[in-house]
């Protein structure tokens, strides 16, 4: 008899494939979290770079000590859906000031981002309505368009020219066309060309759904994502985000300009059939909301953060991901090489992440890791020296390596055409040689 | 007997493999045999990724967009070709 796990094997063989070169990602377990960038493990004390701990809060006192209070006044649960169980003042007052801070109409709050996404475009996105995604698009919204009755046609990734195309195709047809992009894609780290995909939206009258997972609190003046760093948010439509990530609790939202959002609730699975956030997660994504828009220093950090690692490895003679960004993704040949180079990390004490595909682009074998404010210039230098020495000893970066790396970007001929990417990408390739320390909000390169 | 129409279709039916094809081999290379009940996923060595990049190139030279939900229903080259027909048939 075949047992019902048999189907698994090839993935069994990865993880114990895996385990047999040092571990395998999914073993990590830390003993004692120390701060936002450092915990024990295995014994060892370890600088931790793939977290997406962006701005460092996750011990922030003030949203510690309003969880406490929560938790103690409000109980550890809600034991249900806001839409069958009732809602907290908290949940309220968090929409408030979601939609207060973005500077729109309303706010909805989901239990995760995942579940925002799933909620916000399954709900938005009818029978007879059309999905038009991005190619790299998050995971949750490749789900989210499982669970909406549109039909869902993919563009290329970062490709307005082709996303134009496809909704040139759909002229004369009757539903309500939303594209869906990501500010700043988890796996690389590049970002979407807005401005583009905003001319193309307003061309064909489409509507136009983006996920600031990884852009809140790091791009903006205010911290309020790309959209604000380009100036376009009276051209966004729906915003999508989480609270997993700069703001250092669980938690998902979308915000809207268009009246009537609030109908969503009653037509949104994941909204209406899970418990809503608990009241301490409530209460310390609130405290660190209201400290976003202020957190000035913290984002010149973390921007001054990233180009020290960027260009660090960079120069090192490492294949990165095309644009600057607090996401900083190196690209291996094999397997075997960012394996390899992600265990002698963690040997020397510092932790990443290591993306295989079918999870990556393109299939390309990733080592990514995310820088937070709170990581010190030490830290983040220990992490390129050992990088740069582990990568000289397999022999997969040289001196000649680095040279031509720094050519062929500059001539826009590097990897980002591998995959057929549109000329924002290889332009985005050319800025990033172009990397000087930042201003406050943003990428100096893009600036 | 074949009718006027029946014919016209039957050449816009070798011209869409004859296309399908030639987006193949630039992946496969010259020597994979390439037949109607040829597997997409699993005869040809490609992965979901290379896949993906046929489907997009197939789109530009077709003029058409091909939904989600179509390709999963696709398994061989004949199938596709079919599919292509019908989009085609619908976007005029
Ligand atoms: C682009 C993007 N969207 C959504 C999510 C989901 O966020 P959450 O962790 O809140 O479920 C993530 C995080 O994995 C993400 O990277």
């Amino acid at each position: 008899m075949s047992g019902i796990f048999d189907k698994f094997a090839p993935l069994q063989e990865q993880h114990a494939a895996l385990t047999a070169m040092g571990r395998s990602p999914a073993d990590i377990e830390f003993e004692e979290i120390l701060s936002p960038t450092e915990a024990i493990l295995n014994g060892k004390r370890t600088v931790l770079m793939g977290t997406n701990n962006y701005l460092g809060l996750t011990f922030d006192e003030d949203a510690v000590d309003a969880a406490i209070d929560a938790l103690k006044s409000e109980g550890t649960g809600t034991t249900g859906s806001r839409i069958a169980n009732g809602s907290y003042d908290g949940h309220k007052a968090l929409e408030k000031e979601l939609a207060e801070f973005y500077g729109m109409r309303s706010a909805i709050l989901f239990s995760t981002g995942y579940q925002a996404n799933l909620g916000a475009i399954a709900a938005l996105a009818g029978r007879d309505d059309y999905l038009l995604i991005d190619a790299d698009s998050h995971a949750s919204i490749y789900d989210a368009c499982r669970l909406s009755d549109a039909q869902v046609i993919r563009f290329r990734h970062n490709d307005a020219d082709n996303l134009d195309r496809k909704l040139k195709r759909l002229e004369g047809t009757s539903g309500s066309k939303i594209i869906v992009i990501e500010s700043i894609y988890s796996m690389l780290g590049d970002m979407v060309p807005l401005k583009d995909f905003v001319e193309v939206k307003k061309k064909h009258g489409a509507y136009l759904l983006i996920d600031e997972a990884h852009s809140l609190g790091v791009l903006g003046d205010k911290g309020r994502g790309l959209c604000e760093h380009e100036g376009l948010e009276d051209d966004i439509d729906f915003i999508t985000g989480t609270f997993s990530k700069s703001i250092g609790t669980v938690g998902g939202f979308l915000v809207s300009n268009l009246p009537g959002l609030d109908i969503v609730r009653f037509v949104s699975r994941p909204y209406m059939f899970t418990a809503s956030p608990p009241p301490s997660v409530v209460a310390s994504a609130r405290k660190t909301l209201s400290r976003i828009a202020g957190a000035t220093e913290l984002r010149k950090k973390l921007w001054d953060n990233a180009t020290q690692l960027y260009n660090g490895l960079k120069g090192a003679g490492f294949d990165l991901g095309p644009t600057l960004s607090p996401i900083v993704a190196i690209r291996l040949k094999d397997p075997e090489q960012a394996i390899a180079l992600w265990n002698g990390l963690l040997d020397a004490g510092v932790y990443t992440n290591l993306a295989l595909p079918p999870a990556t682009p393109y299939g390309w074998y990733l080592l990514r890791s995310s820088i937070s404010a709170a990581h010190t210039p030490e830290q983040i230098a220990l992490a390129v020296d050992v990088c740069t020495k582990i990568g000289k000893e397999l022999g997969f970066i040289t001196l000649s390596n680095s040279k031509k790396a720094y050519a062929e970007d500059l001539q826009g001929n590097g990897h980002a055409q591998l995959n057929g990417a549109s000329e924002a990408s290889s332009s985005a390739a050319v800025e990033a040689e172009a990397v000087e320390p930042p201003a406050t909000g943003g990428p100096a390169a893009r600036v | 007997m074949t009718s006027p129409q029946s014919a016209s279709k039957s050449t816009s039916n070798d011209s869409i493999m004859l296309e399908i094809k030639n987006q193949l081999r630039v992946r496969t290379g010259e020597n994979a045999v390439l037949g109607p009940d040829t597997n997409i996923t699993r005869d040809l060595g490609l992965d979901s990724l290379a896949i993906m990049d046929f489907i997009f190139d197939l789109e530009d030279s077709f003029d058409i967009s091909i939904p989600m939900e179509r390709i999963a229903e696709v398994q061989t080259l004949s199938d596709l070709a079919k599919a292509i027909d019908i989009l085609q048939k619908e976007a005029a």
